[in-house]
């Protein structure tokens, strides 16, 4: 058994570069695709509404890390082999896309109908009501809680580790596996996902009670 | 892409199936009991004139909501056992999932007790009501009722999140179809299978809290609205 060295510092620092980078590829993938769903969820047709809930539910109740193994093993099995990094990134990204497709429809409903019909009355296409009247009011109560959730896909990055995508939590296992000091090495990883989220989580609170300064009670 | 579906493989591994789901809802059902008084305790404790309480419980809160939970498995379950401590794996489960959920239902039942007027307990105060009383009766009922939605999602999302607990190797659902396809080879059909479990445990749950709901606040009941 070894002794924790600075090598061992900078193999945990190289995994959170990895969680970083998994985060902002799960993201962005998952920012398109919630999209995608927020449109389909805001939808005129009936159909197209009741479709695209059934896939928010559907995703809402099955475990990440399910969905992660349907991803990486299942697709492996048919043919379709996705390298880890990339696996968990569709997953992140199918994740993702129903629970921000969820947020932001909230956030397109909170806008008042009559901007809509106003907009309409000036023979504005549906485009052109989304993202000239709509999305512009939208996006600002959008931001707090879609920072949140931006936290909730960098801690959920962690479970990359299962399928063998070597960042922070996988690089600490690494680590723990060879030292068998797990309160020093977790927690150091804890430590440093803590130094990730923890500032984004702040900044989310503090867009909140900016965006809530009218309806504020005296504390 | 010649790959034909075959769910008949696993029809002999159903017992298994159920075995590992009935595992899942002791286990949720468990943490959610644990969990609710830990989150009351703890939100009870943030709002304290204490310092020393108000900031012990915040920083619990704090260290759980910003770091994953599967980190956290790795430290309680892998750190006790190295001081010695051995639990067994669904007991060392149970506790992540409570100390875990623990601390999201603590933020959710504080913000519940923050929307409760001031007014209301001076009211309360003045009308002699013991400090008992009015915590009980003035502060947590009303606010358990006011964030009762925000709860029960927060249960569902847990009980989605137990199937990290197969990392521990804990026998619930997730574990159980692991072993499956390591016998079976049928990783794709497998997954899918345990993911309509899942759902199915998941809708089965929210009806369970909807009934719940039914019955503890009857004034849902009779006015069809939240306080």
């Amino acid at each position: 058994m070894g002794s924790f060295t600075l090598n061992h510092v900078l193999y945990l620092l190289q995994g959170a570069a990895w969680t970083v980078v998994l985060t902002a590829l799960a993201f962005l993938l998952g920012g398109v695709a919630g999209f995608g769903v927020m449109v389909l969820r805001t939808s005129r047709s009936r159909i197209v509404r009741r479709a695209s809930l059934l896939w928010v539910q559907a995703i809402q109740g099955t475990p990440l890390l399910i969905l992660l193994f349907v991803v990486y093993f299942g697709l492996g099995v048919v043919g379709i082999e996705l390298p880890p990094l990339l696996a968990a990134a569709v997953s992140l990204m199918v994740y993702s896309s129903a629970f921000l497709g969820e947020i932001w429809r909230g956030c397109v409903e909170a806008v008042p109908r009559t901007q809509t019909e106003a907009a309409e009355c000036l023979a504005l296409s549906r485009w052109q009501v989304l993202f000239d009247v709509v999305l512009p009011q939208a996006a600002r109560i959008a931001v707090p809680p879609t920072v949140g959730f931006f936290v909730q896909v960098l801690k959920n990055t962690s479970l990359a580790s299962v399928v063998g995508f070597v960042e922070l939590t996988r690089a600490s296992q690494v680590i723990n596996n060879s030292l068998f000091q797990p309160f020093l090495v977790f927690g150091l990883a804890g430590c440093l996902y803590f130094a990730l989220c923890y500032p984004l989580s702040r900044w989310s609170r503090r867009l909140e009670r900016k965006l809530n300064v009218g309806r504020r009670q005296p504390a | 892409m010649h790959y034909r579906f075959d769910f008949a493989a696993l029809e002999e591994y159903w017992p298994d199936f159920l075995s590992g789901a009935l595992t899942t809802l002791q286990m949720t059902a468990v943490a959610t009991v644990l969990g609710l008084v830990i989150g009351i305790l703890c939100a009870i404790g943030r709002r304290s004139p204490r310092a020393w309480l108000s900031g012990l419980c915040g920083a619990y809160v704090e260290a759980v909501r910003n770091t994953p939970y599967l980190i956290q498995i790795f430290f309680i379950f892998f750190g006790l056992s190295s001081i010695g401590v051995r639990l067994p794996v669904l007991a060392a489960a149970i506790l992540t999932l409570v100390i875990n959920v623990g601390a999201y239902t603590g933020e959710i039942v504080r913000a519940g007790m923050d929307t409760i007027p001031a007014g209301q307990v001076e009211a309360a105060e003045s009308l002699g009501l013991s400090r008992a009383q009015i915590y009980w009766d003035i502060i947590l009922r009303p606010a358990l009722e006011r964030v009762y939605p925000a709860l029960t999602s927060q249960f569902v999302l847990m009980m989605l999140a137990s199937s990290i607990t197969s990392q521990i190797s804990a026998e619930e659902l997730t574990a159980v179809a692991n072993n499956i396809t390591s016998i079976t080879f049928r990783s794709f059909e497998t997954y899918i299978v345990v993911a309509f479990l899942y759902l199915a445990l998941a809708v089965l749950l929210k009806l369970a809290f909807w009934g719940l709901a039914q019955a503890l606040f009857p004034r849902r009941r009779r006015l069809g609205t939240p306080l």
